[in-house]
């Protein structure tokens, strides 16, 4: 993907099975251009981390991820000495003066390189996702800074390391806390949510192409119904798509209360909210089908 | 009136061009409370390079991704960047003195009402913009033939939307037995309406050639669109931050203590600065304790609208800290931890407490001096400097004795207190309130019922440093 221009770089996302959105689209366009890294936020489920994996598929670049949580640190960001190799070399050269081991293990030889530095210090650009950084605590952002703005890593012993290629940077958020003002102002910004219900359809069908259209039209009207349930976790893209799937599977020719019943715990997973999808939902179907001419 | 802007003094208008519109349109930005830096302003102009102007989305999306870095944020721009280039349009206009009254109404004679009804409806389900646009002229054409036109842009809106016959959700079949239509969405005809909004003020610009003065956004276009009290999501978002913050609170303290244990993998890397000889000891990081939190919520009648928010706030700390006991008090203290810990339906709790939890005694008004006297009665023994007891109420005694000593006795014994009142700051200490007499007591005081105050709450909370 040459990233000529936001279309372009519309298509090339297609085609690699994800639909991007205006905005989204024109920020991937932007990132490549202006080389910064693109914040995503969203609720959970709306295609974030996908973005990322479609544009490192889309670019041929490889995905390099690293998904945060809390008390992840910098050893298991960035890199680590190797102390067992350093001490093995240190025992094996018994002979050597000290200055010689001493510059000897700390070389590039006994670093263990983990997924940032991965990223920086690979010959072929590649796509460097940072999954949840909401999840992180505000000590691990600011290590984050140098990388996010100057595209380096100092390591005291080594000195810097700078990107001899630019990767494309996505970091994701959940937005459960505010994320400091420092790496927001690094990032561009992308705010994504679900899906109008066209875009869905059209999403739903490339993953599940047999799908009749009326009734993955009528898949995501009754997706899109549950969404709008004030739920502890409302269904995601992936679950419409794992419904329709499932909806295949059960040979399924329309959504009755049902067929409704059977599979509605593909994409509602909590009990209290089970309750309230088959009390709200539920029953709209039935009034629905009662309705509806016999035959 | 905008916020003094906290980046100096406004700008000169400087050259015309679309630079100077742009840092303009930061500054007003920057009225409304966005942060815009000098780097997202460079990054802006960087983005324009990019993308075509021409396409006003590409244009808008490029601004945005760069200016905005939030959703409150981008809520404000997007109702900025309507108002902000249509107000330098129009400026423009009037300065250069140019009209195009003849062509705009042209058409509007030959299209009856039900046609344009029609075809209004078409545009707003199909989600057209420009045709929403043109057909919002001819409307307001149409209607101002009528004579019904009011001058007011807000009242002829509604106006001429009714006379359409337009409106959300499901619409009656039509009386010929005609298809059934097709339902309007919401957020659809909003955007309609914003064209129709537009073209009045358009109009009311050129025949008066002046533009109305700009005000600064209104609380209300600011606030999002949910209501405070319902936001079951929210509160769990910001209790959730809570805990973190609770959590990590006394992290700063680790490694400091007795009872430390080596951590032999960073001893063993750190011995390598000494040639491999362990020279210094590395420990393992002490686990921060576990808070113990007490909370206390008033569900009196006069904190009523309150009181779904504070269960609400139990709720969410209820899913998120394992140590917390929770009581609910009007006349009488009743302890509901179990309530919380066996149901995990909102509502459900809520009618269990109003039902089971025997508070009222005979008047149903909140006596907060036998409250005390039963709390410290029941669980004194329990409290120690590692917990943190949190009241919920306003603190409005109903003329009955405060018994503030006893509460100061409580105060003492915990670790720390906090009082979150649902009232604004202004109304404490009027009428029966005893706030003041309470507050003397607590380590933070704070007014609470939106969940903006509890984030707030949650930030002071960890801010400040924990007492031991």
């Amino acid at each position: 993907m040459a990233a000529g221009s936001v279309t372009e770089v519309k298509e090339a996302l297609a085609k690699v099975g994800y639909l991007a959105d205006e905005p989204a689209a024109l920020v991937s366009f932007l990132a490549q251009r202006l080389e910064k890294p693109v914040l995503v936020e969203g609720p959970a489920g709306v295609g974030k981390t996908e973005l990322a994996k479609a544009l490192s598929r889309a670019t041929g670049r490889e995905l390099i991820r690293l998904q945060c949580y809390e008390g992840l640190d910098e050893a298991k960001a960035l890199y680590e000495w190797n102390y067992r190799k350093q001490l093995l070399r240190i025992q094996a050269g018994g002979e050597d003066g000290w200055e010689d081991v001493h510059g000897d293990i700390f070389d590039k030889e006994f670093l263990l390189e983990r997924p940032l530095l991965q990223a920086i210090a690979s010959p072929e650009p590649v796509v460097l996702l940072i999954d949840e950084i909401d999840k992180t605590d505000q000590e691990f952002e600011a290590m984050l800074l140098e990388l996010l703005s100057d595209f380096q890593i100092t390591i005291p012993e080594l000195g810097q390391v700078a990107a001899t290629t630019m990767p494309i940077v996505v970091l994701t958020s959940n937005n459960s806390r505010e994320l400091t003002e420092a790496l927001k102002r690094r990032c561009l910004y992308l705010w994504l949510d679900y899906p109008d219900l066209e875009r869905e359809m059209e999403i739903v069908r490339l993953h599940a192409p047999e799908l009749p259209e009326a009734l993955a039209r009528r898949m995501v009207e009754v997706v899109r119904m549950i969404r709008a349930l004030d739920l502890k976790k409302p269904p995601s893209i992936a679950e419409s798509i794992d419904w329709a799937r499932t909806l295949l599977l059960m040979g399924a020719e329309d959504i009755d209360s049902e067929t409704f019943e059977q599979s509605m715990s593909i994409i509602v997973k909590h009990r209290t909210d089970i309750e309230l999808v088959a009390e709200r939902v539920g029953v709209k179907l039935a009034a629905a089908e009662s309705v509806r001419p016999q035959g | 009136m905008p916020q003094p802007s906290p980046y100096g003094p406004r700008a000169e208008a400087g050259p015309p061009g679309l630079a100077a519109k742009l840092l303009g349109f930061c500054e007003e930005l920057r009225g409304e409370g966005v942060a815009v830096g000098t780097s997202e302003i460079l990054d802006a102009f960087a983005a324009l390079e990019q993308v075509p102007w021409t396409s006003r989305d590409d244009f808008r999306e490029a601004l945005a991704t760069t200016i905005a870095k939030s959703q409150e944020d981008r809520r404000l721009f997007e109702l900025l960047f309507d108002r902000w280039f249509f107000r330098s349009a129009e400026s423009e206009a009037v300065e250069r003195g140019i009209e195009e009254t003849e062509r705009r109404h042209e058409g509007g004679e030959r299209l009856d009402l039900d046609e344009l009804r029609e075809q209004v409806r078409q545009a707003i389900v199909e989600g057209d913009d420009g045709e929403m646009r043109d057909l919002a002229r001819l409307a307001i054409a149409a209607f101002g033939r009528q004579g019904e036109g009011s001058g007011v842009v807000g009242v002829d809106v509604q106006r001429i939307r009714r006379t359409l016959g337009l409106s959300a959700g499901t619409q009656a079949p039509a009386e010929d037995g005609a298809a059934e239509q097709v339902p309007i969405d919401r957020e659809q005809l909003n955007a309609f309406e914003r064209h129709l909004r537009r073209e009045l003020e358009r109009d009311l610009i050129e025949r008066t050639s002046t533009l109305p003065p700009s005000r600064p956004l209104a609380e209300l276009d600011r606030a999002l669109p949910t209501s405070p009290t319902q936001d079951l999501a929210a509160v769990h978002r910001a209790v959730s931050q809570m805990k973190r913050r609770l959590a990590t609170l006394g992290h700063e303290q680790r490694g400091r203590r007795k009872g430390r244990t080596v951590d032999v993998r960073r001893t063993m890397r750190a011995s390598l600065q000494t040639g491999g000889v362990p020279m210094y000891l590395r420990y393992r990081p002490k686990r921060p304790r576990r808070p113990e939190i007490y909370v206390l919520c008033d569900v009196s009648t006069s904190v009523t609208s309150a009181s779904v928010f504070f269960l609400s706030v139990l709720h969410a700390l209820h899913d998120s800290f394992r140590k917390l006991r929770s009581f609910v008090f009007i006349e009488r203290i009743s302890e509901v931890t179990e309530v919380f810990e066996h149901e995990r339906d909102f509502r459900v709790i809520a009618q269990r407490i109003s039902s089971e939890g025997g508070v009222a005694d005979v008047s149903g008004y909140t006596d907060y001096g036998r409250v005390w006297l039963e709390f410290l009665g029941k669980i004194s023994d329990e409290l120690d400097p590692r917990s943190t007891v949190i009241v919920l109420g306003d603190a409005r005694t109903n003329g009955r004795e405060p018994h503030a000593d006893v509460f100061a006795q409580v105060s003492e014994r915990a670790g720390r207190l906090f009082w979150l009142n649902p009232e604004p700051r202004l109304y404490w200490n009027y009428g029966d309130s005893v706030m003041a007499a309470y507050e003397r007591y607590c380590d933070g005081a704070f007014e609470c019922w939106t969940t903006r105050h509890l984030e707030n709450f949650v930030n002071v909370v960890a801010g400040g440093t924990p007492r031991d």
